[in-house]
């Protein structure tokens, strides 16, 4: 019944969260972040080592692919946290981390290593796409001229990808803000283990579960803007605006010219 | 310069892609600062000879011996080997996130290490002599056909290549583009640049080529002098290929 829910305690989850809440939404963004870099660099490399020479390389890509898609997130979690440093038969996961101006604990450490893990298996496929989508000319232009094939990768093949790689890209890390929710389950203290917390104390889950899922959908909401934000910034100008689509390319990745990528000039 | 006088050498040399053998025993030896064509309808070969020669493909059988440099083999450095062979492509290839300066200093900087004030001033003349400097800072997708051609052909000259290797190049162009192209690969052919070139243009070979050679599905059928391969040619196949390349006009 609406009648039973106390709209008061709703109303303050939504617009007055105590400090507690604020730092774990900070560590919601953080952990997001964090293991979605990760997953694009692993992604990258897996992609890179999908096309390698070297058999070897595209098998243990494969592999790689297929465990971690093919098995649940909440199983890959528990796995990291629990069961890696008996397997490994050395620390993986410390009990926390200090290094010196940080500290990490260790749950989030294993929380951060399995969603980026797990998230890598999936950039793979929109890495390897955006790959495959610049035709092999450019390629062959490129080390024709004498560059190495990673030079060529860096410098012609991957940036004219990008365009293709970061719509989905953006929709993976919608889906990695909420995915950082299962954390709760290894105790870490995010958004949502402040939302469980507040309600075994409580009682109350209706205001509190409504609660967080307000500032999950902020988050989301939030991102979303930014995400448009940047494909537009990337997006094919073919209605003919000042900056042809090739400027505007440029400018998005050039941060001299306001790019909105932290990637320096190299010089 | 090898052995036997040749800036390139090949012998013997046949490709294949699975079963379908699209080089069969490929003899060809071009002397430094010479101009040799290859024609021969489509599917004959043409790019994959060319390909062959700076390892963008790898030969099955033969050898090929560039500046006296055995390239076949194994422990060839690839990149070396590239930076002395300029290629460029029918569809121009330009790199369309850069712009024409950037394109044309982009390997001389990042392959051959040189610094970019040198790089740039050095692109800017090259630029300069086709006459598109001030397009230096334009995007490619803002040049014609033609001039983005051109473009492409200064950019593979930018690592200062000894041979050039041109895969018909004016294939993609407009009619009226053609011209400015041929017009840079003629002075390219009078300054003296040892080249090889795939083309339709008969006129135009005829004109630059101190050989042609006729291809015919991955067969060298005939090869001489440009006035005798095409104005009086010993074999049929050729007279056919003539004939044919005749009727459409392109003569
Ligand atoms: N990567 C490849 N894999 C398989 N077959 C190929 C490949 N590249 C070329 N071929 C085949 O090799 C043959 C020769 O091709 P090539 O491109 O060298 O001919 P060409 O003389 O340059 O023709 P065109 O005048 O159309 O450019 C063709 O039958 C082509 O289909
Ligand atoms: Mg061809």
């Amino acid at each position: 019944m609406l009648a039973s829910v106390d709209w008061h305690v709703v109303w303050v989850r939504v617009a007055h969260p105590d400090h507690a809440f604020f730092i774990a939404l900070t560590r919601t963004v953080y952990i997001a972040v964090i293991a979605q870099i990760m997953g694009v660099i692993l992604g990258l490399l897996a992609a890179l080592m999908r096309m390698s020479k070297l058999r070897i390389l595209r098998v243990l890509s494969g592999i790689y692919v297929w465990i971690f898609r093919g098995t649940p997130l909440l199983v890959q979690i528990f796995f990291v946290y629990l069961a890696s440093n008996q397997l490994l038969g050395f620390t993986l996961i410390p009990n926390s981390l200090n290094g010196g101006f940080f500290k990490l604990d260790g749950a989030i450490f294993a929380g951060i290593l399995a969603l980026g893990v797990n998230e890598g298996a999936y950039m793979r496929e929109i890495v390897r796409a955006g790959i495959d989508s610049i035709d092999k000319g450019q390629m062959e232009a490129a080390t024709s001229l004498g560059m190495r094939y990673g030079l060529a990768m860096r410098r012609i093949v991957l940036p004219q990808a990008a365009r293709v790689i970061i719509p989905p890209l953006g929709n993976e890390f919608n889906n990695m803000l909420k995915n950082t929710s299962l954390l709760f389950t290894i105790g870490v203290y995010e958004m949502f283990a402040d939302a469980e917390i507040g309600y075994s104390n409580s009682f109350q889950p209706t205001e509190y579960f409504l609660g967080v899922a307000f500032w999950y959908l902020v988050l989301t909401t939030v991102w979303t803007f930014i995400q448009a934000g940047i494909e537009r910034k990337l997006a094919a100008s073919e209605r003919g605006e000042e900056l042809s689509f090739r400027e505007r390319w440029q400018a998005a990745w050039n941060p001299a010219r306001g790019g909105i990528f932290m990637r320096s000039p190299s010089r | 310069m090898n052995a036997n006088g040749h800036f390139v050498s090949l012998q013997g040399v046949t490709k294949r892609f699975g079963d379908l053998e699209v080089l069969h025993d490929i003899n060809l030896d071009v002397s430094e600062h010479n101009v040799v064509c290859l024609i021969g309808a489509s599917g004959s070969g043409k790019s994959t000879l060319l390909r062959c020669i700076n390892l963008l493909e790898q030969v099955d059988a033969g050898s090929i011996v560039v500046d006296g440099q055995p390239i076949t083999g194994t422990k060839v450095d690839v990149n070396q080997l590239r930076q002395k062979i300029g290629i460029v492509f029918q569809a121009y290839n330009l790199f369309p996130h850069m712009t024409v300066l950037q394109n044309v200093t982009l390997a001389p900087r990042k392959a051959l290490g040189i610094s970019r004030d040198k790089a740039e001033a050095h692109a800017r003349a090259l630029l300069r002599q086709i006459g598109l400097e001030e397009k230096s800072d334009e995007f490619p997708d803002r040049l014609s056909g033609g001039q983005q051609q051109r473009v492409a052909i200064v950019r593979a000259l930018a690592t200062g290549p000894k041979l050039m290797l041109l895969d018909e190049i004016t294939s993609a162009l407009d009619p009226q583009l053609i011209g400015e192209v041929l017009e840079l690969v003629r002075e390219l052919a009078q300054s003296g640049m040892t080249m090889i070139l795939a083309t339709h243009e008969m006129s135009f070979a005829r004109e630059v080529a101190h050989k042609v050679c006729f291809l015919d599905a991955g067969v060298i059928h005939e090869e001489g002098p440009p006035e005798q391969v095409l104005s009086a040619p010993q074999e049929e196949r050729t007279r056919e290929f003539l004939a044919r390349v005749l009727e459409g006009g392109r003569l």
